[in-house]
């Protein structure tokens, strides 16, 4: 067992932001709500602080208000310490530090805040997989495995017409990675990357100075692809339930997905919470003429009318008579009485009328940007 | 070094809350669950919070360990301040010896050290038994307004009532010319809330010499009150309008919560200006299932439903099964209502297993004679087993 006092984790905001445009228009990928009450990077930051890893950086690019008003001192996730604790990381925040072009370039421009942790290892995760991991078992089994690299994969069903960024991996019977393949032209189950990573901090620190000298700064191209047969990359295959948040039906389908009860309770277990920032909202308070069906309800929601397969965030109204279906309203939506509205996103704040009727796809869902009035 | 705070708040917190039986019999009557996601204690210190005043002395004495845990370094109130923040003060031994708080002035008397630090103009005294939101600054200044020496808040019951408070008489500046302990023929209807603002000059004489003179009550509404408007001291009464509800009894406790049901009542949760805070305990939204039918209830964090909840407040983490009904009644956070079990008209405790096909309380329309029915409830950790029955006014603090 290694202590995980000698470990630092590292957290990547604002990669994969273009995969999800509409909703990283105003935040960053770690900021965009999830799941009635969380922000994505909710989910790393409580997956590292559970695995009892004490020192977290935040690498973030732009847009990132939203993600520093959230995290604050780290506090509701147990990171406000004198000791370790949580970093924000954005650009411009060390010597050599600005906007980046991928993840060798912004752990180049942080590399001071590595340099200056004790930590042997290194261990990273971005905010586009939405799971619950214990990261203690992969840092043990990248020491055993003697990896030079862990990749953390999992086993899902991939199909390159529907898909933008997805990371491929082959291995082969020891786990051992001898194939990286970005967005391959095939369909089928595949070992798919999780973007979360287990190095020791000094294997990571020639990584970064080598490819700095040469202008490379794709992780994945130049180093798990063009690095693979000279040292030991391994997969760690995480079983348990996780989604991946690469389009904006895939986001939409994440959220659907915590309406199933067996993949809900795997996310959400006693052992390791999942923290958030409080908002000390009241309770929910159903109205006398509610009825709600197979959904996922947030404190602060005032319900009077019919809401069905939807999950609802902090502080949405729903008024009388409304029909609201196949839904994800975000933080303090207001949807007014007599509305019908099914398959629709809404972003914060969105106002709709009395009346109202919108509709979208469940492939296609529509999405109603921030502080809209309709 | 501290720095000099004009106003600091005492909270009584140690009373044992034997009216309400099974629910305090391992909590504080502060530390009991109410209203979905609180417990009572976070109306008093949230309002402190809302009030601008920092620094809260909590006096605990009876089963503190579960308020002690709850109010942690008071974090979730921003109550954990460099200077000042909220104390919490249990009784202490020093070099002559120790002894228990042996009534509200002589709880106070025993932490006047503490108040001392701070070297305060005023001191709020508060208790740990009533659901409002107040602003105490405004009473501050109502005190200061008419150098008063003590301003008690007040509100208008019926004359009915009155027979079972305390009675402040008035003149028409709102001083206090007579007040009276549950009085048999109550000269007006303004009763003592326990609220009290003291001149603490004043206050520190009062308990002084009510510890030397050792009457055995050591009590705010028995000695401290009498013996000022006694010696003449400028006592005013402040009146309070908004909501105010007693949680001290069994039926008291449930009907504050069918309060936050009906739309009539004027105690908002939702108000952004007057948040009522709350420690939180980092549970995913609620869930309702395909089988529920909820309707006219409150549900909190954490809970799953898939039974009929009707007129209900359910707290965090509760489950309410596939075919279990849930009818004017209050779950506290933890408990399980299984399949086919009926509760009507009870307070459930947390961590509570209901079993299958159980039955707790009846609807008052049931009962053929109205003097036998009453609340049913259920104390905390208890478990009743399949096809057991609670009647109602029963008392349940253990396993059946």
């Amino acid at each position: 067992m290694i202590s995980t006092n000698d470990v630092l984790g590292l957290i990547f905001a604002s990669m994969h932001d273009d995969a999800v445009i509409d909703l990283t228009k105003k935040r960053t990928m770690g900021s965009i709500p999830f799941g009635g009450r969380y922000r994505l990077i909710d989910f790393p930051l409580s997956n590292m602080v559970n695995s009892g890893i004490t020192e977290v950086g935040v690498i973030t690019k732009s847009n990132y208000g939203s993600l520093l008003d959230h995290l604050g001192s780290g506090r509701e996730w147990d990171l406000s310490r004198k000791n370790g604790g949580l970093h924000l990381l954005p650009p411009f925040s060390h010597v050599d530090s600005g906007i980046y072009r991928g993840r060798l370039e912004a752990l180049n421009g942080v590399w001071d805040f590595v340099e200056h942790s004790s930590a042997e290892y290194v261990v990273m995760s971005d905010c586009d997989v939405v799971t619950t991991i214990d990261f203690r078992e992969i840092l043990n089994y990248h020491i055993e495995s003697g990896a030079d690299i862990t990749v953390v994969t999992g086993k899902r069903f991939y199909d390159s017409a529907k898909e933008q960024s997805a990371t491929v991996i082959g291995i082969d019977e020891e786990n051992r990675i001898n194939d990286v393949m970005i967005n391959p032209q095939m369909s089928g189950e595949c070992n798919i990357g999780l973007n979360m990573f287990v190095v020791s901090r000094e294997f990571l620190k020639n990584m970064v100075v080598t490819s700095a000298s040469r202008s490379k700064y794709s992780f994945v191209k130049d180093v798990l692809q063009a690095c693979k047969d000279e040292y030991k990359f391994m997969a760690y295959e995480h079983k348990g339930y996780f989604s991946n948040i690469d389009t904006m039906s895939g986001y939409y389908e994440a959220n659907m997905e915590l309406l199933n009860t067996e993949k809900r309770n795997s996310l959400f277990t006693k052992a390791a919470p999942i923290y958030t920032k409080i908002r000390d909202n009241g309770p929910v308070r159903f109205g006398l003429e509610s009825d709600i069906k197979n959904s996922l309800i947030a404190d602060g929601c005032v319900i009077e009318g019919k809401v069905e397969n939807c999950v609802l965030c902090r502080g949405v109204k729903v008024g009388k008579g409304a029909v609201v279906k196949d839904c994800v309203l975000m933080q303090d939506s207001v949807v007014g009485s007599k509305c019908n509205i099914s398959s629709v996103i809404t972003d914060k704040n969105v106002e709709i009328g009395d009346g109202k009727v919108l509709t979208g796809s469940s492939s296609y869902p529509l999405y109603i940007g921030k502080n809209a009035k309709i | 070094m501290y720095i000099k705070k004009e106003c600091v708040s005492m909270l009584l917190a140690g009373g044992q809350g034997s009216r309400l039986y099974a629910l305090t019999q391992d909590m504080a009557k502060p530390a009991v669950p109410y209203g979905g996601k609180y417990r009572i204690i976070d109306f008093p210190l949230s309002n402190c919070t809302n009030s601008g005043i920092d620094t809260v002395g909590v006096l605990t004495q009876y089963q503190p360990l579960v308020l002690n845990d709850y109010i942690g370094n008071g974090q979730p109130w921003d109550l954990d301040r460099l200077n000042g923040g909220v104390h919490v003060l249990p009784p202490y031994q020093t070099s002559f010896g120790a002894s228990w708080y042996e009534g509200t002035a002589n709880a106070i008397y025993q932490n006047m050290s503490f108040i001392e630090r701070y070297d305060p103009e005023y001191v709020i005294i508060l208790g740990g038994d009533h659901i409002y939101k107040m602003d105490y600054s405004k009473m501050v200044d109502f005190h200061k307004k008419n150098n008063s020496d003590c301003t008690i808040a007040v509100q208008e019951v019926s004359m009915e009532e009155a027979t079972r408070l305390g009675i402040m008489t008035c003149d028409s500046d709102f001083r206090v010319v007579d007040f009276e302990e549950k009085p048999k023929q109550p000269k007006s209807t303004l009763a003592s809330m326990g609220i009290y603002v003291f001149t603490w000059s004043k206050l520190k004489k009062y308990l002084t010499d009510n510890e030397n003179a050792n009457t055995g009550s050591k009590d705010f509404g028995k000695d401290i009150i009498p013996s000022m408007l006694g010696n003449d001291e400028r006592l005013f009464a402040y009146a309070f309008e908004g909501y105010w509800k007693d949680v001290g009894t069994l039926d008291s406790l449930w009907e504050a919560n069918m309060d936050l049901l009906s739309p009539s009542v004027p105690l908002d949760l939702y108000d952004n200006n007057w948040k009522i805070y709350s420690r939180n305990n980092n549970m995913p939204p609620q869930y309702i299932g395909d089988t529920a039918d909820v309707e006219n209830s409150m549900i909190s964090e954490g809970s799953t439903i898939n039974g009929k909840v009707d007129f209900s407040v359910i707290f965090a983490g509760a489950t309410v099964e596939e075919g279990a009904v849930v009818n004017y009644s209050i779950i506290m956070p933890g408990t399980v209502i299984k399949s086919g079990a009926v509760v009507e008209y009870a307070i459930v405790g947390e961590d509570c297993v209901v079993h299958e096909n159980a039955k707790i309380g009846l609807s008052p329309e049931t009962v053929e004679n109205r003097d036998e029915w009453g609340i049913a409830v259920v104390g905390h950790n208890v478990e009743i087993s399949e096809g057991a029955e609670v009647l109602p006014k029963q008392i349940i603090s253990k396993n059946v």
